[in-house]
């Protein structure tokens, strides 16, 4: 997905992906390196570029301030998580509204369901991606149940609005 | 379990009007706290009490332990030991060996919480052969922490959860062997309690009390805005010995021109400082 963002693609991206803390993985390298955006990982207080991927830093939780910055938060995990999804989609739900779209993926736990109908009530696009095509399905069901995706796509459905989105 | 969310939540304005009245009578001063964070806790504080916009502000005015609960759930305490442990690594290599030449070390934990990093500190200086010309000062807003720290008694669960960070610094032996276990609980062994001394100071209002030679303030900003860390940022400078060193936590970066002058960076990706000019 990360590959197919044009340089120009003109949309700020957030990625939360649950990791694990001291675990020094090569993710943010690999996702750097297929990148032709901006590609960074999330520093407290930091200005949110019109034109940038940004994935949040383990053991935080990364939120979205309302004067167009980033802020960090260490406070107790959520579903087990942090970065937790929900806290990451409840705070762009207070400040983009029925502006930005969030995708749901694969995942063991119900994080990101909480957050992903707060966005939809507010109006923004919400996807979950198809269960049958997400390698833990807990995740994705979870939204489903809840009614918070406002779209169930597979894998080639996803990529097919994201590039129709861009051109 | 905890889950991010509750039915009812409160509005800027709302939030605002607690703001004003905590100020007003309490004397604490959250205006400059981080909005989408501070949003989050008061949020959970009524959902986890289950309390209405208007019981809050009743509470918050008539119950003086409603308001010790109120400031721990405000002020995150979310702390670990050896956090980070590759910041602990850095002092061990970039910085000790700089802070053994002074005839005393001082140190001040800013932000100190339950006391957690600061005895991480003491255990590494204590490895270190430091301990005994060192003094850890350990100050935060909330007297209820406070308590905590001076105890130095944590739970075998968190100590055990910590153990993972410890082996990471690459310490000999392991967190448990600067410890006295008793039951289901630690005791942090009293050589490294005796050189730290925990009182309650307020970055927001109070002002030097001390010169340093290092201070270390970590995950505290995230939830202050820029203005007001900048603030700090000079209360720091101010206490800080000519090349003393400043810590700030892994994602917290100096982003100022005139502080950037101020600091040199002495480790980027830790944001490890040292205090140059006049």
């Amino acid at each position: 997905m990360v590959k197919s963002f044009p340089h120009d693609l003109n949309k700020t991206v957030v990625i939360v992906m649950h990791r694990k803390k001291n675990f020094f993985s090569e993710i943010e390298k690999l996702f750097a390196e297929n990148s032709r955006m901006l590609l960074r990982e999330v520093s407290d207080k930091e200005k949110i570029e019109g034109n940038a991927i940004y994935i949040a830093p383990a053991n935080y939780h990364t939120l979205i301030e309302s004067d167009g910055l980033f802020s960090l938060d260490v406070s107790e995990a959520v579903w087990y998580s942090k970065p937790s999804i929900d806290v990451t989609f409840e705070s762009a739900a207070e400040v983009y509204k029925q502006s930005c779209t969030a995708i749901l993926f694969s995942g063991a736990n119900q994080d990101g369901a909480e957050g992903l109908l707060k966005l939809r009530n507010c109006g923004a696009l919400t996807i979950a991606q198809s269960p049958v095509d997400a390698e833990m399905a807990e995740m994705p069901q979870s939204a489903i149940d809840r009614e918070a995706a406002g779209y169930v796509l597979s894998n080639n459905e996803i990529f097919e609005l994201i590039q129709s989105s861009i051109s | 379990m905890d889950t991010a969310s509750s039915n009812f939540t409160l509005t800027q304005p709302q939030i605002s009007e607690i703001i004003d009245l905590v100020k007003k009578i309490h004397g604490f001063d959250f205006s400059e706290y981080t909005k989408a964070s501070l949003k989050r806790r008061m949020d959970r504080i009524v959902m986890l009490k289950k309390l209405s916009f208007y019981d809050l502000k009743h509470v918050l005015v008539n119950d003086p332990a409603f308001f010790q609960e109120f400031l721990e759930e405000i002020t995150v305490n979310v702390t670990e030991m050896f956090r980070d442990p590759t910041f602990y690594k850095a002092l061990h290599s970039q910085v000790f060996p700089y802070l053994s030449t002074y005839q005393h070390i001082k140190v001040w934990c800013a932000g100190c919480s339950s006391g957690e990093e600061a005895y991480s500190l003491a255990i590494l200086l204590n490895e270190n052969k430091l301990s005994k010309k060192s003094f850890i000062y350990g100050t935060d807003v909330n007297t209820e922490v406070l308590n905590e720290a001076r105890k130095g008694i944590y739970s075998l669960r968190k100590i055990k959860s910590y153990a993972e960070n410890y082996l990471f610094t690459g310490l000999p032996g392991s967190i448990t062997d600067h410890f006295t276990v008793m039951y289901d609980a630690a005791a942090v062994h009293s050589e490294l309690k005796q050189n730290t001394l925990f009182s309650v100071h307020n970055l927001i209002s109070d002002t030097v009390f001390n010169e340093f030679q290092m201070i270390t303030c970590r995950n505290v900003f995230i939830y202050f805005e820029t203005d007001l860390q900048e603030r700090i940022l000079d209360l720091f400078y101010r206490s800080l010995c000519p090349l003393g060193y400043l810590c700030l936590g892994n994602k917290e970066t100096i982003r100022s021109d005139s502080f950037r002058k101020k600091f040199k960076v002495i480790n980027q990706k830790e944001n490890i400082y040292q205090k140059i000019g006049a």
